[in-house]
């Protein structure tokens, strides 16, 4: 059993938490395990082919219940977990966070503190591939731009798997289900599309950790996460507000400086 | 003179707050200043309250051009609402401008209730601009084409 598996079955023995959320090996590689019995635990992995993003389902009281639960979480999991408790989502004496680090030992926090010690030497590193495809983007002509991104949405189907997979989008009742009035139409075409689009990036503006979860769960794969990375990019030259940890002054859409810019209003 | 107009007349669509650019913009009427007449005034308590979906809304409706004006900093009738929509638009224009709408048409502007003139000289600035653009034909190519799904499929 390895070191990570020996904590959680601990965890459960003793009673200090009901359930562990991890990875388990499935037939295509790892996916979501609810551990509950502690002779289970064996089970358990985590390594780098566990992308998914477990923390989405921290919000899920319907799936976790509600007693205490432990989540095994890679540094992805580890940043949204900070963005979910700085939204107040989460209660830390009803969690705890376990990960192994880069000696393969397993990690525990009961603190949201901790994570956060934690993470201070191991900031956001982007994808220099998807850096790149910003940059290409940014390069093109406005038209290519649209034309590129129009391409793109024409292939939705609205299935709403990005919002699914992702952690933070977690409102009880979605503006795209309100229908008095409909802001976002419910077929699937290439403006309407482009509207949940912008309405999901806007409501993501200094909160996405860039974990990439919307990306991989697109089954048509549009690259949505370039999106909100690009705002991230908007949102560290304009307020200074740093990629991957939550931002200080408060959520970037509900606070403000009096000295923000102005040049483009006249 | 039965004129026949052949020149584009662009759609504007401005959405103003009703405490400085409404009040303004009345101070235009009473002043008996005259003003191109492209422009439907949409009026709101407060330019915190427009929401950047009846930007796009506006848009998918046909319009061409687009004016956001609300308080000068500081004289928010609110208090902060305009330094909050501040922030939106500079989010919201570096979004659109990566998907590739053309944020040129969107003329965001301070007015205060003081400044008839200049919500005369605005609006005939704005419509002179949108002019010289054209109508905003790819982005009603894609508002048309829900259209044609929803209605006559």
């Amino acid at each position: 059993m390895n070191n990570l598996g020996r904590t959680a079955a601990q965890l459960l023995e003793e009673k200090s938490v009901a359930l562990v959320l991890g990875f388990e090996e499935g037939s295509k590689g790892p996916r979501p395990f609810f551990c509950r019995k502690a002779e289970d635990a064996g089970r358990l992995i985590l390594d780098e082919r566990c992308n998914h993003n477990l923390a989405t389902y921290l919000t899920k009281k319907e799936l976790i219940g509600t007693d205490r639960v432990a989540l095994t979480a890679h540094l992805p999991a580890l940043r949204t977990i900070l963005q979910l408790s700085a939204e107040n989502q989460l209660s830390e004496d009803r969690l705890i966070v376990l990960t192994t680090n880069e000696k393969g030992e397993a990690v525990r926090f009961d603190r949201f503190e901790e994570i956060s010690q934690y993470l201070a030497d191991r900031p956001l590193e982007l994808d220099p591939s998807d850096q790149k495809l910003i940059a290409d983007l940014r390069k093109m002509t406005r038209e290519e731009r649209w034309n590129f991104w129009m391409a793109e949405m024409n292939k939705c189907v609205k299935c709403y798997a990005c919002r699914a997979a992702c952690p933070l989008c977690y409102c009880t009742r979605c503006v795209v289900e309100v229908n008095c009035p409909q802001w976002v139409q419910s077929w699937s075409a290439p403006l309407t599309n482009m509207e949940w689009q912008i309405n999901r990036v806007m409501h993501m503006a200094g909160r996405c950790v860039g974990c990439g979860a919307c990306k991989r769960a697109c089954p048509v794969g549009i690259p949505i996460h370039l999106l909100t990375q690009s705002m991230m990019e908007d949102l560290n030259n304009e307020f200074g507000v740093v990629p991957g940890t939550p931002n200080e002054a408060g959520n970037v859409l509900s606070t403000y400086k009096v000295e923000d810019k102005e040049n483009f209003i006249k | 003179m039965n004129e026949i107009k052949t020149e584009f007349e662009p759609k504007i669509i401005a959405f103003v707050c009703n405490w400085c650019t409404y009040a303004g913009a009345d101070l235009t009427g009473t002043s008996r200043l005259k003003y191109a007449t492209n422009v439907e005034i949409v009026r709101f308590p407060c330019t915190g309250r427009i929401d950047f979906m009846l930007l796009l809304k506006a848009f998918a409706g046909g319009a061409d051009g687009i004016i956001v004006s609300g308080c000068h900093p500081n004289d928010c009738h609110y208090t902060s609402g305009n330094f909050h929509a501040r922030r939106r638009w500079i989010v919201f224009r570096g979004l659109l401008d990566f998907l590739g709408i053309d944020v040129r048409r969107i003329r965001y502007s301070w007015v205060s209730a003081a400044e008839g003139a200049k919500w005369a000289e605005l609006v005939n600035q704005t419509v002179a601009e949108i002019r010289e653009l054209g109508p905003y034909e790819e982005y009603k190519k894609v508002a048309n084409y829900i259209e044609k799904e929803a209605v006559h499929e």
